[in-house]
């Protein structure tokens, strides 16, 4: 089907894709999140209990396993706690390497967000790097992640390592 | 829309896998692309369709030479009824999974029957194979199996 020559000589290969469709909900609170996103806002919600602010919120503490029902809007800067140089190519990727993935810990919350961390050369990214988010525009923007482009150097002095050492 | 409504996305995965299929499938496969159905003799001399690299009864290499041309014929040997197919099916209709030992084999090779009704299929049935017109060196080269007075 593919390319004549293969056709005429003995099969050697067969294409076996394999291809899952699924339905996902990301819950109530997530989804209050996710809509957030859509109108330039990071929500999370902090526990009762713990007083720890999860975001993206799932609805529950997961330390202390009672509803999170206190929202809280965050500013969105933040701190990179852990970082990763993708230099490996792969099927379906979208972004040209090399680039950076990142843990944020957004100033206010008590859990990482994982994004993407650019306008910065891959090899400068560090570990205490103060970053903010750069948002799609408002009328191209989803209940989703990736209504935040990516994560950029904020240009403040680094965070202390004590600041985010509970993350890493 | 109300803005507490939970959302619902599809999160779809694929792997886009090509594998290997090794001398003794690929030349099963090849012979699929032109409408020839081979089995392999094992060691004990039964006729094994699908073939296999090893006998399975002592772990013996089988090689090219062991091959047995078989008919596009057979006998259903048992089957369970698909009545409503999926997307992935072979079929859009509902059809019957089957073992089908071919003329001149031992073994039972599981394919499709599409004898259009469940009170069409019994064991014992005999059955021909319904070639696709372009092939490729798949075991989708054969679209199914059908009755052998209606193929």
């Amino acid at each position: 089907m593919s390319d004549a020559a293969v056709e005429e000589g003995p099969v050697r290969s067969i294409r076996t894709p394999q291809h899952f469709v699924y339905q996902y909900s990301p819950g109530q609170a997530t989804s209050r999140f996710l809509r957030g996103l859509e109108q330039g806002r990071i929500l999370g919600q902090r526990c009762p209990q713990c007083g720890k602010v999860y975001t993206p919120p799932r609805g529950a503490c997961a330390s202390d396993g009672v509803p999170t029902t206190d929202e809280v809007e965050l500013p969105g800067t933040g701190t990179v706690t852990t970082f990763c140089v993708v230099n490996v190519p792969f099927y379906g990727q979208k972004i040209e390497i090399p680039y950076v993935s990142a843990t944020v810990l957004l100033d206010g919350a008590d859990i990482g967000l994982f994004h993407l961390i650019q306008e910065v050369a891959a090899d400068k990214v560090h570990m205490g790097m103060r970053v903010e988010p750069v948002w799609v525009e408002p009328a191209d923007r989803t209940p989703s992640l990736e209504s935040i482009k990516y994560f950029r150097p904020t240009g403040e002095p680094d965070a202390p390592f004590d600041s985010y050492k509970e993350h890493v | 829309m109300a803005g507490d409504e939970v959302l619902v996305a599809p999160n779809i995965l694929e792997y886009p896998y090509k594998r290997t299929v090794g001398p003794i499938i690929g030349r099963f496969l090849t012979g699929l692309r032109e409408r020839r159905i081979e089995g392999i003799r094992a060691t004990d001399g039964r006729v094994l369709c699908p073939p296999v690299e090893y006998d399975p009864a002592n772990g013996e290499s089988l090689t090219e030479d062991a091959f047995v041309p078989l008919a596009d014929t057979g006998t259903v040997t048992t089957w369970t009824w698909v009545g409503r197919p999926r997307e992935e099916h072979p079929l859009d209709h509902p059809f019957a999974f089957a073992l089908i030992q071919l003329d001149g084999a031992d073994t039972g090779m599981l394919h499709a029957v599409d004898a259009g009704e469940r009170s069409e299929m019994r064991t014992g049935m005999r059955v021909r194979a319904h070639w696709r017109d372009e092939r490729e060196g798949a075991i989708t080269d054969i679209c199914c199996f059908k009755p052998e007075q209606d193929a």
